[in-house]
């Protein structure tokens, strides 16, 4: 019983990953009716913006008096922290410690903005052309942005500390009942978790509450008639684009200590979330949300040793195998209307 | 003899009866039209016949044989073709293109990997395609590009697809909708030309100037059901006809 | 437009295309690009995206995942050599079956959908091999290190039938003694190249290419037409992964390894890419769009400081140093971005890819030139 609770524990955090692309790919395409397949890169894209905060929050300058003597006895200098140079020590050491979740003040308007250009540079230009087209010039985009991060940030994955608070374990087994130390759970997953539920209640809130997202849930019921009311759809299409290039950066930002950032790591979950929102049903959020949960806790369920024995190799591919059974049996996925992309 | 012969259909969509208990024989050699107001399940009866639609109940035979089950492209090899409503046709090929397809499917069947000949090579079906072009009045607009056809044009160019495989039976939907008064008269004197030829053929159609000209049997449908079956004459003036039409305002 | 003609334009343009393959060592020599691995890759990543075009040009049906038919291609090519022969023929022939097979059943699973569906269940059958060759089939694929020849193996046919025992060294692939590599190795990929174009034209001009063309504009049609499209798409389907096990043999007679980044996503994407950059649905387009990449890929990567200095050596100082430090932004190990962005540029401005535009700039020549002519008429007649 422990081991299957530490599974469902362990899919917790990649679902949630999942969930938030998968959710801004079906708000672009349910309201733009455009397939990015730039938006692994936007998931990308956000997690550099903590390395960006990470290293500027960590330049330095040489302190103007020697501090002590290196070993060949020349008067050396300490590297002092801009930070803790302007907000004193207690003050610095903290905003160092806290980089990652203060990423997402930088990630918010600098994914914005590039979701705003990006809209308003290329996708808008794809609304009237096909998918595969569609498909295409994202596919082409993703490859440039990712080379472009490349270029700046090399190869290598960058590894990004969680901040002390959460960089332990949490003994969750024992509010379960179990031995204390039977489940022991790294608590920077548990809260990528919470950070998901979060923003994805704030999407859904967003969408349900305010007069925009009624306009952007019309939208995605049905686009003509929401055009032939008089309401300027095209307008709002850049907001929405924006909001869904935000979520993915978000997603992006707060999985940095989890898998440290390369520039290929939104091109590995994009394929992924594509799955996710076929199997969720195009179009549909609460479907994205479900599947995104849903295939992170199988992926941790078929990597156990128990299963594994039996259907060896199946950790592998259990993605892909449920992707393939519901597109084959259902393919408006598991709560996708009918007649969607359903050709 | 009856070539198409229907009876007892039924289909539902949800809760809505859309065919209920449908009755129809269709002569061979005759031109047989289907009237009725919007949504009395005309194009439903008609999707019935080429495999689009399953009805839940009763039995469609073409020359005594069902065509319950069949899939499109199995009926249409037993000898139905289909005009649409909005025309079908491939728009990015050339009219010649769109008219040896049919002609293809007619002499190979409905596979055959004929992969190493020229289509131009293949001559009878070349001169079967332009004749049928001919036909309808488009061979001169053979290596145009369908998509870059009026919207009359293209119906015609269906009709020639159609026609080039020389069917036991011919589904028209609507053949004259949208069109002006002038390609109308111009469709109408084409179709009577065909049905010279004795080809059956089942027409849904609005226009009743249409209908009157071309058939020789009318099949009066309202609310999924075959209200009167008739020839063109004693269809004028039917109480039954003015009711479903007018919902009981009588002239 | 009479059966003859056709028929001799056909051959024309298949004489025309054998020229050029077989004098690419000569003719990419000023490029510095005719050396043997180079001239080899590109017949056999042509031969790769001529088949991908078949499926994707003609039909419309957009797989991403073929890299999976070149990854069996290979792997049943590397177990031909290792169990029966080093004969070339004998395992492009394996190559070719098993990835005709393997396509025969992804594809009869996958047609059964269309549209970005069809899209994704071949990407996901694709992801499955490429991870099942790193795991579970281990003893077929030899995981991460790669199936390779190794001295041990029976090669029944050589040692039974030629008698041939090939002692201490590791065999190379050989037809009637000349080994494949080198050019004599690219001689035969470019045979087979040649082939491939012909029966690529063939299917074209045929009823049955007709067909396929006509599952890309209309299905619905086609079908109330008295055509059964679903086996069309899988003859298309299964002919195009033919070519892929082809494209995957010869890499493995050129370099006898196989190894499972083959199937990767990321060389599916590249096929595609290919077929677009060039031109969809055209007889050169692939063929074009397969040699601009991987001769970008290899004039990019070589190039460094030094050469983008000497490059830009005319510039004035100041101006030579920021030159060469956008260019090093394009070239090296960052040539993927310029192959993205030229992509987009096609994607975005010439959906009919470089063959589209070679089209235009001819139509325009053209014009002019005329233009040219009937201006020199009209002078000369008004001189007159």
């Amino acid at each position: 019983m422990d081991s299957l609770l530490l599974q469902v524990l362990n899919g917790l955090d990649k679902g949630g990953a999942y969930a938030l692309i998968a959710l801004g790919l079906t708000i672009i395409f349910g309201t733009l009716g455009v397939v990015n397949f730039a938006h692994g890169a936007l998931f990308m894209l956000g997690a550099f913006c903590t390395v960006v905060l990470n290293t500027l929050l960590k330049s330095s300058f040489q302190s103007a008096e020697p501090t002590g003597v290196d070993f060949l006895g020349r008067p050396s200098f300490d590297d002092i922290l801009y930070v803790n140079h302007w907000f004193g020590e207690n003050v610095g050491n903290f905003i160092v410690d806290w980089a990652v979740p203060l990423s997402i003040l930088m990630a918010i308007p600098v994914m914005l903005i590039v979701g705003y250009t990006m809209e308003r540079g290329l996708i808008r230009h794809f609304y009237k052309r096909p998918h595969a087209d569609q498909i295409l010039v994202t596919f082409g985009l993703a490859i440039v942005l990712q080379e472009i991060i490349k270029g700046y940030f090399g190869a290598n994955p960058i590894p990004i500390p969680a901040p002390d608070a959460y960089a332990g374990v949490l003994d969750i087994g024992t509010y379960f009942g179990f031995e204390p130390g039977a489940v022991s759970y790294p608590a920077r997953r548990f809260v990528y978790f919470a950070f998901s539920v979060v923003v994805i209640s704030a999407v859904f809130a967003f969408l349900q509450f305010t007069t925009f997202g009624m306009v952007v849930r019309a939208g995605m019921a049905d686009r003509e008639t929401v055009g032939l009311l008089g309401i300027n759809i095209d307008k709002r299409f850049t907001t929405v684009f924006g909001i869904a290039a935000v979520v993915a950066g978000l997603a992006g930002v707060m999985y940095t200590p989890i898998l440290s950032p390369d520039y290929h790591m939104g091109m590995d979950f994009l394929v992924l979330s594509f799955v996710v929102v076929v199997v969720g049903g195009m179009g549909s959020l609460p479907g994205a949300v479900l599947a995104g949960f849903l295939l992170g806790i199988l992926q941790s369920f078929a990597s156990m040793n128990e299963v594994k024995a039996i259907l060896p190799g199946i950790d592998q591919i259990i993605i892909y195998l449920i992707a393939v059974i519901v597109i084959l049996v259902r393919p408006r996925g598991l709560m996708g209307r009918h007649g969607v992309m359903d050709t | 003899m009856s070539i198409l012969s229907v009876t007892g259909v039924n289909k539902r969509f949800g809760g809505l009866k859309a065919l209920d208990d449908v009755n129809l024989n269709v002569e061979e050699g005759t031109v047989h039209a289907i009237i009725g107001p919007n949504g009395a399940g005309k194009s439903t009866l008609l999707n019935c016949f080429v495999g689009r639609l399953t009805p839940d109940t009763g039995t469609v035979l073409f020359n005594e044989k069902s065509l319950i089950g069949l899939a499109p492209h199995e009926i249409n090899q037993a000898g139905v073709s289909r005009v649409f409503q909005t025309p079908e046709i491939f728009s990015d090929l050339s009219l010649l293109e769109n008219v040896m397809i049919p002609a293809f499917a007619k002499s190979n069947g409905a596979f055959s990997l004929n992969a190493w000949q020229s289509v131009e090579g293949q001559t009878s079906i070349n001169e079967e395609a332009l004749e049928g072009l001919k036909d309808v009045g488009l061979d001169s607009k053979a290596t145009m590009l369908a998509s870059q056809l009026s919207r009359g044009d293209k119906r015609r160019l269906e009709l020639a697809m159609c026609l080039v495989q020389k069917p036991k039976l011919l589904l028209l939907d609507e053949p004259t909708a949208g069109m002006a008064r002038a390609d109308t008269n111009n469709t109408i004197d084409l179709l009577k030309k065909i049905s010279g030829r004795g080809l059956t053929m089942v027409v849904i159609e609005h226009d009743m100037h249409v209908v009157f000209s071309l058939a020789q049997k009318i099949s009066v449908l309202a609310q999924g059901h075959v209200i009167v079956e008739d020839r063109p004459e004693n269809i004028k003036g039917n109480p039954k006809v003015q009711e479903a039409y007018l919902g009981g305002a009588h002239l | 437009m009479t059966f003859s003609n056709q028929k001799q334009k056909d051959y024309l343009i298949t004489a025309l295309f054998a020229v050029i393959v077989l004098l690419a060592p000569i003719l990419l020599q000023p490029l510095g690009l005719g050396f043997a691995d180079m001239v080899q890759k590109l017949a056999i990543f042509g031969i790769f995206a001529i088949g991908f075009n078949i499926l994707f040009g003609l039909t419309g049906y957009l797989s991403f995942g073929h890299a999976a038919f070149l990854g069996v291609g290979s792997y049943a090519a590397m177990w031909a050599f290792k169990l029966l022969s080093m004969n070339p023929i004998i395992a492009l022939l394996f190559a070719v079956v098993f990835a005709g097979l393997f396509a025969l059943i992804i594809g009869f699973v996958s047609l059964r959908r269309s549209g970005i569906y069809f899209s994704i269940l071949t990407l996901a059958f694709a992801e499955m091999s490429y991870r099942l060759a790193y795991s579970v089939l281990t003893p077929i694929t030899n995981g991460e290190t790669g199936l390779q020849l190794v001295q041990s193996d029976p090669r029944i046919i050589d040692t039974a039938v030629f008698g041939i025992d090939y002692g201490a060294v590791l065999p190379t692939s050989s037809l009637f003694g000349i080994q494949m590599t080198l050019y004599p190795g690219f001689y035969f990929c470019a045979a087979l190249l040649i082939i491939s174009f012909y029966i690529s034209v063939r299917i074209f001009r045929s009823p049955f290419g007709l067909m396929l063309r006509a599952v890309k504009s209309n299905q619905n049609r086609m079908n109330y037409t008295g055509l059964h499209s679903r086996p069309y798409t899988l003859a298309a389907f299964v002919i195009s992964g033919m070519y892929a096990g082809l494209a995957g043999g010869l890499m493995v007679v050129t370099d006898p390894l196989a190894g499972a980044e083959r199937m990767f996503w990321t060389q599916s994407g590249e096929v595609v890419l290919m077929t677009i950059l060039g031109g969809v649905g055209t007889l050169f387009g692939p063929i074009l769009g397969a040699s601009t990449i991987k001769m970008a890929e290899v004039k990019l990567t070589e190039q460094n400081y030094q050469t983008l200095s000497e490059a830009f050596s005319f510039l004035p100082l100041g101006l030579q140093e920021f030159m060469v430090s956008v260019a090093s932004w394009f070239t090296g190990d960052k040539w993927h971005l310029t192959i993205g962005l030229l992509f987009m540029v096609i994607v975005i401005f010439l959906p009919g890819g470089l063959v589209e535009g070679i089209r235009r700039l001819a139509k325009l020549v053209k014009r002019k030139i005329t233009k040219k002519d009937q201006s020199d008429t009209a002078s000369t007649v008004a001189a007159e």
